[in-house]
């Protein structure tokens, strides 16, 4: 008969280990539903995970890494810390269009202006939408108790609302022709999120996620305010207990992760995307959930799963090009890597022991 | 004695069951007689409670026979033990607060009859031993002591050749243990055999006429109780002569706490209400609060520690107004407390012995400066906890739920004392302890008030409030009785002021 027994300590090694053992399995389990579905399972791996870091157009790919990976890591630190104290914000794609709207809307007041400060006014800006928005669920559930998973996720769709709204109306190019959308950043310097170092996809968002990371780390393992949301997440009543103040950490965790989302909206509009327009929100709000569990709430575990979901984005889609894969497949590809990294998370408290079946 | 048959009821031989890293019970051999009150006697984790899950069919034995009345007896599971005759009255009750009396008894049954014969049979057992219990109140509104009257009526239903109780005076006032009792022994008159399972010596003496005594799941001695001194059993079970606290004449300060009028609404549905609470504890002064569980000793806690605020002159220290401040500030001004519940209220599970230091460490021990924390300071209080309490770990990087309750209570305790308080709340502090090291935190105890700390104890354990508390007070129903000097007071006076026996005097008059 086999059994799960807790072990008295998590085991460090299997903490360390679940995340490459989840990538091998999910190789594996991959592997077969490529080959069901009638590709070389082996090209198909090699084409998701070793084509974007070492293939031919690798030049090309390897700056998409950061540019993808950034706003994930940017976007999923600030989950984490949330989620780590047991405060789930489901809304930081809303947060992420609200930044990016509240940013690109300030550089676009000063437009054609050029001005040094122009950019960071608009970083600024960027975050504090960001944190507006997050600070509607965390103000309502400290005041009335609102569920903030709720709140938060709603706020998603009034953000999308507002994003077609501006997109046809306030913020709407005024040389544009009539089509929705935004001037673009790209083609106005003071406001041009440019790359740090040409062709290395560096730019201000991905500095940003770096510092995020390291913040994150000190703050968690060297701060009173790391510690206490930790101790919230393990057990609200020692925190209480402890001093810690629920609500002001529900505003601190709610307000942080809206900042860094609205940060990462901002980089991305006066960056990569370079225009609001009604299709800018990709999804990177709710990815970064996920990213933030594959990184198992840790920052540099954070930083580095926030990179493997940008490689299998990149290499998906090569996938889908030259190897027409269905985007489904891909997709389902994603959700196992979740999957199995959840399920051999079990490994971390429980270990697997064999019993001989007792004989009454 | 009504010792009919020849043969033992039943007869455990060789009993063996081992968990992974513990031999919960080793060998352990010994007779119940038919009619007979036996006392199964050992410290928390000698293996009581293993014992008796084997004998219910709850856990099976690696090796070892029982035997029924001379016939093989090895229970797969609780139901057939029951339908051999045997019924348990577990600590911990298991029932519904929703469903009333009869409802509950029904839900245990494998054919439960009609409701309104069961509810006429729930009557008639109840009257035939002293346990009167309206079939149809709600279980939710009934006491502890009443709660327990359902298992025990529960069990009886069944006809019991056997009637295993585990800790069942823990949760009773004195008068409802009375109660109890007497029941037992019409138990006991009918034939019925008891197995009583308690560390409480004279309760013991009192009832049992044998006693086995378990030690690291050995069985290492037998006696008979009433002609053995409660000394001499208390040194079985400990396997080493006992260390009594000892308590200095002591002179007593200025009032260091202060509480009046205190009232405060229950937090949450199943809570208590605190209700025009008046106290004063001195420098130097242990006050024990006595009270059956529940009676509001987590809240009156939380009170004391700051988690819940009250108006700031219903709690004064030194005489200024702390009522409205919190727990971190509190903490600086010397107040320190340690709550009952040890995992996830008083220490944090999944976290390190040196971060559950930092938990209340951190402000009095210098273990922050502008809010960065000095984790090998902290590293070093928790080891200096860790020795100067023998708190058995191999070292502070371990998580608080790795340790027993005994250990980690230990480190509980010891986390506050020495961090020097002008006063300390402790709840509960040795429950689940054993007996060495419940003496140990007795002593702690006694030495800070030494020092001149004001010392508050809210304990169940009457013994352990006579043996350290220079006055006492009862809470019952979210109200503080008056505190009384310790010394002169009797076990009647005591039962009283804790509420007496919730109207249970009727049974017997």
């Amino acid at each position: 008969m086999i059994v799960l027994e807790k072990r008295p300590q998590p085991s460090r090694v299997w903490s360390l280990a679940t995340p490459l053992v989840a990538v091998l399995a999910t190789m594996i389990a991959g592997g077969m539903l490529f080959a069901l579905l009638g590709k070389n399972p082996i090209e198909a791996i090699s084409t998701i995970f070793w084509e974007p870091l070492f293939g031919e157009f690798a030049f090309y790919y390897r700056p998409q890494l950061l540019v993808k990976g950034a706003p994930l890591i940017l976007i999923a630190i600030g989950l984490s810390l949330g989620f780590r104290a047991g405060i789930w914000n489901i809304g930081a794609e809303g947060q992420y269009i609200m930044g990016a709207i509240c940013g690109a809307g300030a550089g676009l007041a000063f437009y054609p202006l050029d001005a040094f400060y122009i950019f960071p006014i608009m970083v600024i800006a960027g975050a504090l939408g960001g944190w507006i928005w997050a600070m509607i669920p965390a103000f309502l559930k400290v005041k009335f108790g609102t569920n903030e998973i709720l709140v938060s996720l709603m706020l998603v769709y009034v953000a999308e609302q507002m994003l077609a709204s501006v997109s046809l109306g306030l913020l709407k190019n005024p040389e544009g022709f009539g089509f929705p959308g935004s001037r673009n950043l790209q083609s106005y310097d003071s406001a041009h999120n440019a790359e740090l170092i040409a062709g290395t996809g560096m730019h201000w968002g991905v500095v940003a996620a770096f510092v995020a990371v390291i913040f994150a780390y000190v703050l968690l393992n060297r701060h009173m305010l790391g510690f206490h949301i930790r101790l919230t997440g393990e057990a609200p009543r020692a925190a209480k207990f402890a001093g810690v103040k629920p609500a002001r950490l529900i505003l601190f965790c709610l307000g942080m992760s809206g900042a860094l989302a609205g940060l990462a909206g901002l980089f991305e509009v006066s960056g990569p995307a370079g225009q609001i327009s009604i299709d800018f929100n990709v999804g990177y709000g709710f990815t970064a959930i996920i990213v933030a569990f594959l990184g198992r709430l840790h920052p540099v575990g954070i930083l580095l799963a926030g990179l493997l979901m940008a490689l299998t984005y990149i290499g998906g889609e090569i996938a889908q090009g030259s190897l027409g894969l269905p985007a489904a497949a891909i997709q389902v590809f994603q959700g196992m890597l979740l999957f199995f990294l959840l399920a051999l998370d079990l490994l971390t408290n429980f270990r697997i022991a064999i019993r001989k079946s007792e004989v009454a | 004695m009504t010792n009919q048959s020849s043969g033992p009821l039943l007869s455990l031989k060789g009993l063996t069951k081992a968990y992974p890293g513990v031999v919960a019970n080793d060998t352990v051999s010994f007779d119940i007689g038919e009619g007979e009150v036996h006392a199964l006697l050992g410290e928390n984790g000698a293996g009581k409670s293993t014992l008796v899950k084997m004998i219910y069919g709850l856990v099976k034995p690696d090796s070892g026979v029982m035997e029924l009345r001379g016939t093989p007896y090895a229970p797969a599971e609780p139901r057939q033990a029951r339908a051999d005759g045997i019924a348990m009255v577990f600590q911990h009750f298991s029932l519904f607060d929703a469903l009333n009396v009869a409802e509950n008894i029904a839900l245990g049954m494998e054919n439960p009859p009609a409701m309104r014969d069961l509810a006429a049979r729930i009557r008639e057992v109840s009257e035939t031993y002293g346990l009167p219990l309206d079939p149809y109140r709600t279980v939710g509104d009934l006491s502890a002591g009443e709660r327990q009257r359902v298992e025990i009526i529960r069990c009886l239903l069944q006809d019991p050749k056997l009637l295993i109780m585990d800790e069942p005076t823990s949760v009773l006032t004195p008068q409802e243990v009375e109660i109890l009792f007497q029941t037992l022994q019409k138990l006991r008159s009918e034939g019925t055999s008891i197995l009583y399972i308690s560390h409480k010596l004279e309760e013991i003496r009192t009832l049992c006429d044998h006693a086995t005594i378990l030690r690291l799941g050995k069985n290492v001695g037998e006696c008979v109780p009433s002609e053995t001194s409660a000394r001499d059993m208390a040194e079985m079970m400990v396997g080493s002569a006992l260390q009594t606290p000892e308590r200095s004449g002591r002179e007593f300060g200025d009032v260091a706490m202060d509480i009046s009028g205190l009232s405060v609404p229950s937090p949450s549905a199943f809570g208590t209400a605190l209700k025009n609470v008046h106290m004063t504890v001195r420098k130097g002064e242990i006050l024990g609060i006595g009270g059956v569980a529940g009676n509001g000793q987590d809240e009156l806690l939380g009170v004391l520690s700051g988690e819940t605020l009250t108006e700031a002159d219903a709690v004064k220290l030194h005489g200024q107004p702390i009522g409205k401040i919190g727990p971190t500030d509190r903490r600086a001004m010397g107040v320190l407390a340690a709550p009952e519940e040890r995992l996830g209220h008083a220490a944090a599970p999944e976290m390190s012995l040196t971060e559950n230091a930092m938990l209340t460490g951190s402000v009095r021990e210098n273990l922050e400066k502008n809010g960065f924390l000095n984790w090998g300071a902290a590293q070093g209080f928790a080891e200096k906890i860790i020795e100067a309490f023998d708190v058995r770990t191999p070292g502070p990087e371990n998580a608080a739920r790795s340790l027993s309750g005994g250990n980690l209570q230990k480190f509980v305790i010891g986390r506050e004392v020495l961090q020097n308080p002008d006063v300390l709340v402790v709840n509960q502090p040795t429950w689940g302890v054993d007996a060495a090291a419940a003496a140990a935190i007795r002593q702690s105890l006694l030495d800070l008030a030494a020092k001149g700390c004001a010392v508050i104890c809210i304990s169940q354990d009457l013994d352990e409030l006579m043996e350290i508390a220079d006055s006492f007070a009862a809470l019952n129903e979210g109200r503080l009785s008056a505190p009384r000097p310790t010394q002169g007071l009797t076990v009647d006076e005591i039962g009283l002021m804790m509420g007496g026996a919730h109207g249970m005097e009727v049974a017997h008059v």
